[in-house]
């Protein structure tokens, strides 16, 4: 095949995966699941490209709105600096948390990996109970003004996400205490919940530099 | 490799996929039974949608709002506009026939993510049923598929944040079968197949998705937003807030602008499977179609600021977006003239499916040039929201993309049933299609000229008999449905038989029975690396590196 070179490394070796129906073309080197070529990370990625388009239609609507809508006089708000920070800094190690937990799973190291699995969901929810703080103690509510709307919507759909990764991390976490559910070259949920969070976390990073600092 | 075989290899255990015709009612994962799924499912909103356009043009016979009140006829053509391009033209010309090609022509036994693909075309029966109740439920929304706030804010909620709950699942179905496209045309080609020996329609395709991808997302959030506005009282879009209605345009012509290619590119596709065909020719300039198809993804997605020329644009920004359009009518040029190129010289078979996309090329040009035309400011200024810009888009979207519909109706009914169409019935549908296609919406380019506008039960009598031709046109396109309905009961029990390959095709969905079996293929898969090596020895062609024009001369 040519640049598209299938994702393959952490394939089940030939002898667990289903074999191929008879006369079927041969799929070399392509993962399987349950007889079907495994695609599932590239499609994860598709998937997260479109959900970086809707954050993308969101930012583009935000800083226009900054742009060439003026607040009504008076509404202009100073955010508080020192709580987003230190929320930045709990999901920026939570993706550094959750690349530590799939590297010991790679090496077979099942209980530190949910060691580490479990630090990472505690992170994202202690983001969310940062979040949570920021919410009550805004002077500003969801129908203010245009501002106040915006960063309730950016900053409330990005928190749907974390929340939506945090369950993740515990689902994996959970199904992980089955010995074999996840192996050291064969664990899908793990591989896409950590990609997922590196999104997220990515997306977060975007967020804080044009709520907080523009 | 050898390996054992295990007595049950099937991903699904056997008893819970349904046999016969109740496949066609199950969640069934088979890639041609969902393709076959999104085609009835479409044409039965297509009825929909023609009634709702009959209600219309029954309403536009006289000049006063006498059939139905000025209300109901704006729910009326809102529900016209949502239902065909989001439940008849988005899920057919994509979902259908890609889901029931796509494999094929790739060397696959299935879509990358069958179950996706099932989940896929779930959600449109549901969003499509939403859709409608709410017009007998709480009144459908009145603001036209566009939606522009202020006037979707100020017109009844209800129906509205139905119509936003139905299009937001309809994206969603949208992007799943995106997302599937990309990845079975990228990722599950039978090894040996490369990318440039692909049948047009896969490029259509992967064009189409990437539009999907990046573009139906910002739909949905601006949707999201939109629902605040009318449910929460925020004021995004509403000026009366502090809000910028003309955000709302940006972001809703970002998609709005690419679902035009996303509703045409794949017609482009199949066009370019029947025409080799029914012409014996190879599909000329195929390198250079395939880097058109690029080129209309990628510009497609920057000129959408071309509908909003009367929204206070800044001149830099028209001045952008006129030329950007301007370029788009390159590759579509391109790709126009690739196809009579294709026909020039070749034993053409003048049936049903080449009659219907002959006439694709013809409206499509016409649809074109009026595009183009639109597309220029001091034009556009004029004709904006009249019906000049209803004739275009019907021009586009009706005498393009509906009439390949049905030419791939009747090219690929045989594979689907392993019937014949009957031919007479379908030079039949097609002529009173034809005429009453052009004879509804040639006359509303004039009226359009001539400033009425668009989305009022109610207009200038100085316009009467126009209109009155224009309806006469609806009629008999309503009419032409019973033709073609007859055919397809008819054919599909006592047509002719019509075998593997009855136009002696060459891409990979002719070598299998028809209707094929479940997988496919009995054996291993076709590897087709000439599927357009029509009236050339095979060895003649190398698609890797000829141009066009080779192939073509060394085809006389």
């Amino acid at each position: 095949m040519t640049a598209f070179s299938p994702s393959s490394d952490q394939s089940p070796s030939n002898t667990l995966a289903p074999p191929l129906r008879e006369g079927s073309a041969p799929m070399a080197q392509v993962a399987t699941e349950n007889g079907h070529p495994d695609h599932r990370m590239f499609g994860l990625a598709t998937f997260l490209v479109a959900d970086g388009m809707t954050f993308a239609g969101f930012f583009a609507a935000y800083l226009t709105f900054r742009a060439v809508n003026p607040l009504p006089a008076g509404a202009v708000y100073e955010l508080e600096l020192i709580l987003p920070t230190i929320n930045t800094v709990l999901l920026v190690l939570s993706s550094f948390t959750f690349h530590r937990a799939a590297k010991e799973l790679r090496h077979d190291q099942l209980g530190a990996c949910r060691l580490w699995l479990l630090i990472t969901a505690g992170l994202g929810l202690a983001f969310l109970g940062g979040q949570m703080v920021e919410y009550f103690s805004l002077p500003f509510g969801l129908t203010d003004n245009l501002y106040a709307s915006t960063f309730y919507a950016l900053t409330g759909f990005h928190g749907l996400h974390v929340s939506l990764g945090a369950l993740m991390i515990l689902i994996v976490w959970w199904q992980a205490r089955t010995p074999g559910r996840f192996t050291a070259d064969h664990h899908f949920g793990v591989e896409a919940a950590e990609l997922y969070w590196h999104f997220v976390d990515g997306i977060w990073l975007v967020l804080y530099g044009i709520l907080y600092l523009l | 490799m050898t390996i054992a075989f295990p007595p049950q290899t099937s991903s699904s255990p056997p008893g819970l996929q349904p046999e016969g015709w109740l496949r066609y009612l199950s969640f069934s994962l088979d890639h041609k039974v969902i393709g076959l799924q999104y085609m009835v499912a479409g044409f039965f909103f297509y009825l929909v949608g023609g009634a709702l356009a009959g209600m219309i043009r029954v309403e536009l016979v006289s000049p006063i709002s006498d059939f139905i009140s000025r209300e109901t006829y704006n729910e009326v053509l809102t529900l016209h506009g949502t239902v065909m391009i989001f439940l008849w033209i988005v899920p057919v010309v994509n979902g259908a026939f890609g889901n029931y090609l796509i494999p094929f022509y790739v060397g696959a036994r299935d879509m990358a993510f069958p179950r996706l693909n099932a989940v896929a075309f779930w959600l449109i029966p549901p969003a499509g049923f939403l859709l409608i109740a709410s017009y007998f439920i709480a009144g459908a929304a009145q603001s036209g598929w566009t939606a522009y706030p202020p006037l979707s804010l100020t017109t009844p909620a209800a129906g509205q944040v139905v119509w936003i709950l139905s299009v937001l699942l309809l994206g969603g179905s949208s992007i799943f079968g995106g997302i599937n496209f990309i990845a079975t045309v990228l990722k599950m080609r039978r090894p040996g197949l490369k990318l440039m020996q692909l049948p047009m329609y896969c490029w259509a395709m992967l064009g189409t998705s990437i539009l999907v991808v990046l573009s139906t997302p910002v739909l949905a959030g601006t949707l999201v937003l939109l629902s605040f506005d009318i449910i929460a009282h925020t004021g995004f879009f509403n000026p009366a807030l502090g809000g910028n209605a003309v955000v709302y345009q940006h972001l809703f012509w970002f998609y709005s602008h690419p679902a035009v290619y996303i509703m045409v590119l794949p017609a482009f596709g199949l066009v370019s499977e029947i025409l080799p065909v029914h012409a014996r020719k190879p599909l000329f300039g195929y390198t250079t179609m395939v880097y058109s198809i690029l080129g209309i993804v990628f510009l497609g997605l920057i000129v959408w600021a071309h509908h909003m020329f009367t929204s206070a644009t800044p001149p830099w920004m028209r001045l952008f977006f006129t030329i950007a359009t301007a370029f788009i009518a390159v590759p579509t040029g391109i790709k126009f003239f690739n196809w009579l190129a294709t026909l020039w010289g070749g034993k053409i078979a003048l049936n049903s499916a080449m009659l219907f996309s002959c006439a694709f090329i013809i409206h499509f040009v016409f649809g074109g040039i009026t595009g183009v035309a639109l597309a220029q400011v001091p034009f556009d200024i004029h004709v904006h929201d009249t019906y000049f810009v209803v004739g275009h888009f019907h021009y586009v979207v009706y005498g393009g993309t509906v009439f390949v519909i049905f030419g791939s109706i009747y090219h690929w009914f045989p594979k689907f049933t392993g019937r014949m169409l009957n031919e007479d019935l379908g030079r039949f549908h097609f002529l009173i299609t034809f005429i009453g296609f052009n004879l509804c919406f040639a006359p509303q380019h004039w009226l359009g000229l001539n400033g009425m506008p668009r989305r009022v039960a109610e207009y200038d009598p100085q316009f009467t008999l126009m209109n009155q031709i224009s309806s006469v046109g609806a009629l008999l396109m309503a009419v032409s449905t019973l033709p073609f309905l007859i055919n397809v009961f008819w054919s599909a029990f006592s047509g002719r038989v019509a075998g593997d390959n009855p136009w002696n095709a060459l891409t990979p969905e002719w070598l299998t029975s028809s209707p094929p079996p479940v997988e496919n293929w009995k054996g291993e898969a076709p590897l087709v690396q000439h599927p357009y090596g029509y009236g050339v020895t095979p060895g003649q062609i190398d698609l890797g590196a000829a141009t066009g024009r080779e192939i073509w001369s060394s085809g006389q």
